[in-house]
């Protein structure tokens, strides 16, 4: 069944030849290929993952409309200007009703829709909770591979919980509108705790100072330097003088997401944030945050493909859906319980 | 492939000058209603916009609605560069006003069913769906 490391079928060969070559169309279709998850398509990115990440992965979330399909699109112009290639990841609820999805990002961006040097992917949810498709994650690699310099991801309108974006990305900005609630709101649990750094948009409306000083304080309560907004007391340098007593090694400064505002549809404050977004790219790499992120998704990613490839073969083996079947006999008559009888399945998968 | 439970992606396109999108989006709805992805692009997108977007995204149909009259020159236009982009297996339908003469000398050039005003959206849904069925795609 599974031939990770076995040839790829011809037709696979042949569009990895043309990735390879950077074709956008074999790009478009390799992504589908995985999106749908077509028999092989676990080969296709055994081939293609071989380079290892190296693009700047950087995440958009937020609240429905908040604008981050428009500050993606602004951000994603400038950087265009610097001729620095870019893949884009846009991803729409699915109808949980009819399995339809009307994916309009694309809209916002029509400036940069002939542009050879972006390449934008509409994707659906296709019943995936957590912000993002899926598959985001794969479609992300192979745009890293592909060998775009950044890759930026738009997740859906987000709650307080969707935060599969931090699974994704090395930098996640979370991006709130004035009207997004007040600190109380801020400081529950979950989006809150994702970013990387916090952009208000529509700062020219009323409100968005005082949610730009909620967070900021919202932060620090969080993070627990509370003090470094004040005046150092007395002198004093708390932090220094723990680690001096701990005889722990100094690592270098840690990162305290930002609180940025601002206007999408005038550019305000948006090169602001592009230096945000450098230096936090910088602090990854110098703190080892990076290679430590990129180690945890790793991890991830094997566990998911093993769950993945265990589930396939118990439930696609005729002999342990038959004991499965048995079992409900058994059970039914009372002899087993649901428990005994997954105990026997894993026994024998595991034999 | 077998590709009974696949999605099918359609880029629903508005070329040319004219600002009229209603039949745009009720299409585009309909065909999300009906369980499809739908790319939608927004207005005044040119051939090369429309193709560029339907690569990207590897849509199986790229439908436009066309108001204006450029109907001679914008699907031939748009059916010869998806062609020449490689993606010569996406279908290109679409509907507006178009006269019929017109609508079968567009057929015999490799552009698929067009719809007039007035047509219900399950004749569009069906026919896109009979289409897919006999495709080999992933």
């Amino acid at each position: 069944m599974n031939a990770v490391t076995g040839p790829l079928e011809s037709a696979l060969a042949e569009l990895l030849e043309r990735f390879h070559a950077a074709e956008a169309v074999a790009l478009g279709r390799a992504i589908s290929l995985v999106e749908n998850e077509r028999p092989g398509f676990e080969d296709f990115l055994h081939e293609v993952l071989r380079v290892g990440p190296s693009a700047a992965r950087i995440g958009f979330t937020g609240p429905p409309g908040a604008g981050k399909s428009s500050l993606l699109s602004v951000v994603a112009t400038i950087w265009r200007t610097r001729n620095e290639q870019l893949g884009v990841v846009a991803v729409d609820p699915t109808s949980p009703y009819s399995g339809g999805a009307l994916l309009g990002d694309r809209i916002r961006m029509s400036d940069l829709a002939t542009d050879p040097g972006i390449f934008i992917r509409s994707m659906a949810t296709r019943g995936s909770l957590g912000g993002l498709a899926t598959t985001t994650k794969e479609v992300i690699d192979l745009m890293d591979a592909f060998g775009f310099d950044r890759v930026l991801v738009e997740t859906v309108g987000v709650g307080q919980t969707q935060i599969e974006i931090t699974a994704a990305a090395d930098t996640v900005i979370v991006v709130l509108v004035p009207e997004s609630g007040d600190a109380i709101q801020a400081m529950k649990a979950g989006l809150m705790e994702i970013a990387d750094i916090f952009v208000v948009n529509k700062a020219d409306r009323p409100g968005a100072d005082r949610l730009v000083k909620d967070l900021r304080q919202g932060l620090h309560l969080r993070v627990g330097t509370v003090l470094e907004s004040e005046p150092v007391y007395h002198g004093l340098d708390l932090d220094r003088i723990r680690r001096k007593e701990s005889g722990e090694e100094f690592k270098g400064p840690g990162w305290s997401p930002p609180v940025l505002s601002t206007v999408a549809q005038s550019g305000e404050g948006v090169e602001h944030l592009m230096d945000m977004i450098e230096a936090h790219r910088s602090w990854l790499e110098e703190s080892g945050e990076l290679e430590e992120r990129r180690r945890a998704r790793g991890k991830v990613r094997i566990q998911d493909v093993v769950d993945r490839e265990l589930r396939r073969t118990a439930w696609h083996s005729d002999a342990l859906l038959a004991v499965l079947d048995q079992g409900l006999d058994r059970i039914q008559k009372g002899k087993d319980t649901p428990y005994s009888v997954a105990w026997d399945i894993v026994n024998r998968l595991l034999r | 492939m077998l590709n009974i439970d696949q999605k099918i992606r359609v880029l629903v396109a508005k070329p040319g000058l004219d600002g009229h999108d209603r039949g745009a989006k009720v299409i585009a709805s309909a065909l999300r209603d009906a369980g499809f992805e739908v790319i939608y692009t927004g207005l005044h997108q040119t051939p090369e916009m429309i193709v560029n977007a339907a690569v990207q995204e590897d849509v199986h149909v790229v439908a436009m609605s066309i108001l204006s009259g450029a109907h001679m020159t914008l699907f031939p236009k748009v059916r010869e560069l998806l062609d020449g982009a490689g993606a010569n297996r996406i279908l290109l339908t679409g509907g507006g006003i178009i006269p019929v003469e017109d609508i079968e000398a567009l057929e015999s050039q490799g552009v698929g069913r067009l719809f007039g005003p007035g047509t219900p959206t399950t004749e569009v849904i069906d026919y896109i769906q009979n289409w897919f069925v006999g495709q080999d795609t992933f």
